[in-house]
């Protein structure tokens, strides 16, 4: 199975190649792709000479221009694409069937990938894109169990790229508007799921506070670890209650299960964290590279060094593993 | 690892100007080596950036469109668009990008405030930046370079490991 890893910036780009990345995916810097953080992502010269870098050492790249196009303004996309071809792209990360459909028509033999974004989750959605636009790959949504990846594997006509390690959306990507209702700004048309330009902290007394436009997202006592104030990973006050509505602050960790995934039918296995420092990549590649290479005996304590890297300084093998509440 | 009051308490006693006149002549060196700092500032290279070591006596503001640092006394801090609080050693290894932001930020090691926007446009440009201050400080001392460059990588790997131990 394939390697698939995150880069934010070009400094963080080379480290995920030189840990061992199989692929790296990468955006460009604007609202083309749903990483669309302030100093974040690539210009064409920089993703130029990440490629050449990548080709140099055998890895491939995989430009994600994965937001849906907005009537009008329809260029931006299509230039992402024009110039991510251009520029020698292995790959693109497409979730906008309308981009698909400029992605097919004009460059046939562009191997296209279905994003994560575009929400296809069943056989019938997988194998239309497939056989509309020849899409070569999915990235399943993070919603599924692995029976359910295992069964969509003998129904569909594509390869299988899964999320095993990483920030954890525990919601239909491409389909979620938690953040566009806090915020008017969504990852779906904007690129920024929770935009910092809406997220404040403060502390009040001993407590951190987290706030995401005019909600109150979580406050964390002394000692406890923080995450990012999302709305899907809120505590809120719900009837008696006050608690984790939807998720509690953690990322997904699903390497316990590999052998398992690559019996379902997995081709590709995606690390989360284009937002991430070069350091994480760094130290997330390498030990998933190892990871892939050790018996499943040897691979939590492998794994484990990452758990203080992660959101809330836990992890879950979210909906993977059905124990969900 | 936070800077030891030994260490720590004389800079109450040193001349803010002298402070001062030291740290802007590291920033400029450091500036000339790496041009494109701030390049991916865009928009926020206006803001203000405040960097508070918790352990020690002084703050320092970071203003990019003026490409200016200035020291300030704890008790005098100036105002900010952005502010990251948390030690010494852990603003460093942020600033080379040795330490990854989020994780010192989830272990609750690091406070930030103010503008995120901002704040994550700087975090970005310095992930970017490789930033290598053993290497970048050690072109300062003329002859004595390799000597420099030497002794600030071995002080280095010793507390930034024990640093990055806390969650690696």
């Amino acid at each position: 199975m394939e390697l698939i890893c995150p880069a934010g910036t070009p400094a963080a780009f080379r480290e995920a190649v030189d840990a061992g990345a199989d692929a790296v995916y990468c955006g460009f810097r604007d609202e083309t792709n749903a990483r669309n953080f302030p100093g974040l992502n690539f210009s064409r010269d920089e993703l130029k000479a990440a490629i050449a870098y990548a080709r140099q050492h055998g890895t491939m790249t995989f430009v994600a221009i994965n937001t849906f196009m907005r009537a009008g303004r329809e260029k931006l996309w299509h230039e992402a694409v024009d110039d991510a071809v251009r520029l020698g792209a292995d790959a693109v990360i497409l979730a906008d069937f309308g981009l698909m459909a400029y992605t097919a028509e004009r460059y046939p033999d562009q191997r296209l990938h279905v994003s994560v974004q575009a929400s296809a989750a069943n056989a019938d959605a997988v194998n239309f894109l497939v056989e509309t636009f020849r899409a070569k790959r999915v990235v399943l949504p993070r919603i599924l169990t692995i029976p359910d990846i295992a069964r969509l594997a003998r129904q569909i006509r594509c390869e299988i790229e899964v999320f095993v390690f990483g920030g954890l959306c525990v919601m239909a990507e491409g389909r979620c508007s938690l953040s566009s209702y806090a915020t008017g700004k969504s990852p779906n048309m904007n690129g920024v799921c929770s935009p910092a330009s809406h997220v404040r902290y403060r502390e009040d007394g001993r407590e951190l506070v987290s706030e995401l436009g005019d909600y109150t997202i979580n406050r964390f006592p002394a000692g406890e670890a923080a995450g990012y104030p999302t709305l899907c990973k809120g505590r809120f006050n719900v009837a008696d209650e006050r608690g984790y509505a939807f998720e509690d602050p953690v990322s997904l960790d699903v390497m316990d299960h590999v052998d398992l995934l690559r019996e379902a039918g997995v081709s590709a296995l995606k690390i989360e964290g284009r937002q991430r420092g070069k350091a994480y990549v760094a130290e997330v590649v390498s030990v998933m590279r190892r990871a892939l290479a050790a018996n499943a005996a040897d691979r939590p304590a492998l794994i484990s060094r990452l758990r203080l890297l992660s959101e809330g300084q836990r992890t879950t093998s979210g909906a993977y593993e059905k124990r969900w509440r | 690892m936070t800077v030891p009051p030994a260490m720590a308490v004389p800079l109450r006693l040193i001349p803010i100007p002298a402070i001062e006149r030291a740290t802007r002549l590291v920033f400029s060196h450091v500036m000339t080596r790496h041009p494109g700092l701030f390049d991916r500032l865009g928009e926020h290279a206006g803001k203000r950036y405040g960097f508070f070591p918790s352990d020690l006596p002084v703050g320092f503001l970071v203003e990019p469109a003026k490409n200016r640092i200035s020291v300030h006394r704890k008790a005098d801090l100036p105002a900010t668009d952005a502010a990251v609080t948390g030690g010494f050693v852990l603003l460093l290894g942020l600033l080379e990008g040795r330490l990854d932001g989020d994780a010192v930020f989830f272990s609750r090691d690091l406070t930030v405030t103010g503008d995120m926007e901002a704040m994550l446009a700087l975090r970005n440009a310095l992930d970017d930046c490789n930033i290598d201050l053993p290497s970048d400080v050690g072109s300062l001392a003329g002859p004595f370079a390799p000597l420099v460059r030497r002794a600030a990588a071995e002080i280095r790997s010793r507390v930034l490991p024990k640093e990055a131990g806390q969650w690696n």
